[in-house]
């Protein structure tokens, strides 16, 4: 009898833990829940390797892609960070992108839980490409011409 | 044995590029299709980049080339906002001669030399040469000493100061690295002129592959005159200059 008392103590607490974790806001949560991708990159992997392996690896992917794409002018799409980006990074129903500093941002979702700097984004953009391309060009100075 | 098998190899190249250029669209001959590298190709040093800008037809006062490269590298973020540390990628330059007191208005960017003192100097490696002749800085591993801004005799790079924010997502530049003419790198890796190249109303620049005898600019450099600025350094540029 005491047995399932403390079975069913230790379920019904594990319930209201769960309930707590998915009821609090995500400014509070320290639980990281990176935003869903716009689609999957292929049936199979939903990414562009396998998630575990993505998860541990794609540090590595990226700097040797950032090296080949520099030094020898390949643009493949696989590792490339600006297809990370196009992918990852979503807008909101106002039709906003997450500044680099959220939460809701892809990369800074996990890197702010693991406490990891992030150096990638002080050079480059933190927004897919889409988001520029009706950016309003800067304005040319008076007096030209 | 290597001196055997390039050329073959090359023309092998040459030949799929071509059919591949054809095949994409049959009946419309799509110009830029056919120049275009396929994205998993790395660039090779049978192709070399240049420009040839003709100083007879740039006008005085027009500067449509570095507005057209401030747009699409990003880099003026408010105008006159401190304008003597603000990077600059080509600057108009205006000569007269003493003498005769005829006016030249010419662009100066990155001249892309074959032998690159900036690349000489640099104490980490970030400053290199392309295999096709395009001079690019690593930010990655550039330290910001600006070390290649000292030894750069055509005075064309630039140090960024201040933090950076919204860069292109093709052009990434940041806080306390040298940045200079990519010659629009990433462009010109999809078979695009750059940026300065399509702005000019002037038709005053012509971009292609110096190591093409057919291209337009090798045609031009073979029948007309035209120089290197400060030849005598003998950095072949492969930025050349006509009418100076």
């Amino acid at each position: 009898m005491r047995y399932w008392l403390t079975t069913l103590g230790l379920l019904f607490g594990l319930a209201l833990s769960v309930v707590v974790v998915a009821g609090d806001d995500e400014g509070k949560s320290w639980i990281p829940s990176p935003p869903k991708a716009k689609q999957a990159a292929n049936e199979q992997t939903q990414c562009v390797e396998p998630v575990d392996v993505m998860r541990r690896m794609h540090g590595s992917y990226l700097k040797h892609h950032r090296d080949k794409t520099m030094y020898l002018g390949i643009r493949t799409k696989q590792y490339s960070l600006v297809q990370c980006i196009n992918c990852h990074v979503t807008e909101n129903e106002q039709g906003e992108y997450p500044s680099i500093q959220s939460r809701n941002h892809f990369c800074n979702s996990c890197h702010e839980y693991a406490a990891v700097k992030l150096d990638c984004f002080q050079c480059h953009a933190t927004r897919p490409e889409e988001a520029y391309e009706n950016q309003v060009p800067m304005v040319k100075p008076e007096g030209h011409h | 044995m290597t001196d055997e098998t390039n050329p073959n190899r090359r023309e092998f190249i040459k030949n799929t590029a071509i059919v591949a250029g054809v095949a994409v669209a049959p009946g419309i001959f799509l110009h830029s299709v056919s120049q275009a590298k396929p994205d998993e190709h790395p660039v090779d040093n049978s192709v070399r980049w240049g420009m040839l800008i003709d100083t007879n037809k740039c006008t005085t006062g027009c500067d449509d080339c570095v507005q057209a490269c401030n747009k699409e590298h990003g880099l003026t973020i408010e105008p006159s906002h401190r304008a003597e540390t603000q990077p600059q990628w080509i600057r108009k330059v205006e000569l007269k001669h003493k003498q005769t007191g005829k006016q030249t208005s010419l662009p100066v960017m990155c001249q892309h030399c074959e032998n690159p003192p900036c690349q000489d100097v640099c104490p980490t490696g970030a400053s290199f040469k392309r295999e096709d002749g395009i001079v690019l800085v690593d930010k990655h591993i550039c330290i910001g000493c600006r070390y290649c801004m000292m030894a750069c005799p055509y005075k064309a790079r630039s140090f960024v100061h201040e933090t950076l924010t919204e860069q292109k997502p093709y052009s990434p530049r940041g806080k306390g690295t040298v940045e200079s003419c990519t010659m629009c790198v990433h462009k010109v890796d999809k078979g695009e002129n750059p940026a300065c190249v399509t702005s000019c109303t002037h038709g005053a620049i012509v971009f292609g592959d110096l190591n093409d005898p057919n291209s337009e600019i090798s045609q031009k450099l073979a029948t007309e005159q035209s120089m290197a600025l400060r030849e005598g350094l003998k950095l072949n540029p492969g930025v050349r200059y006509q009418g100076v």
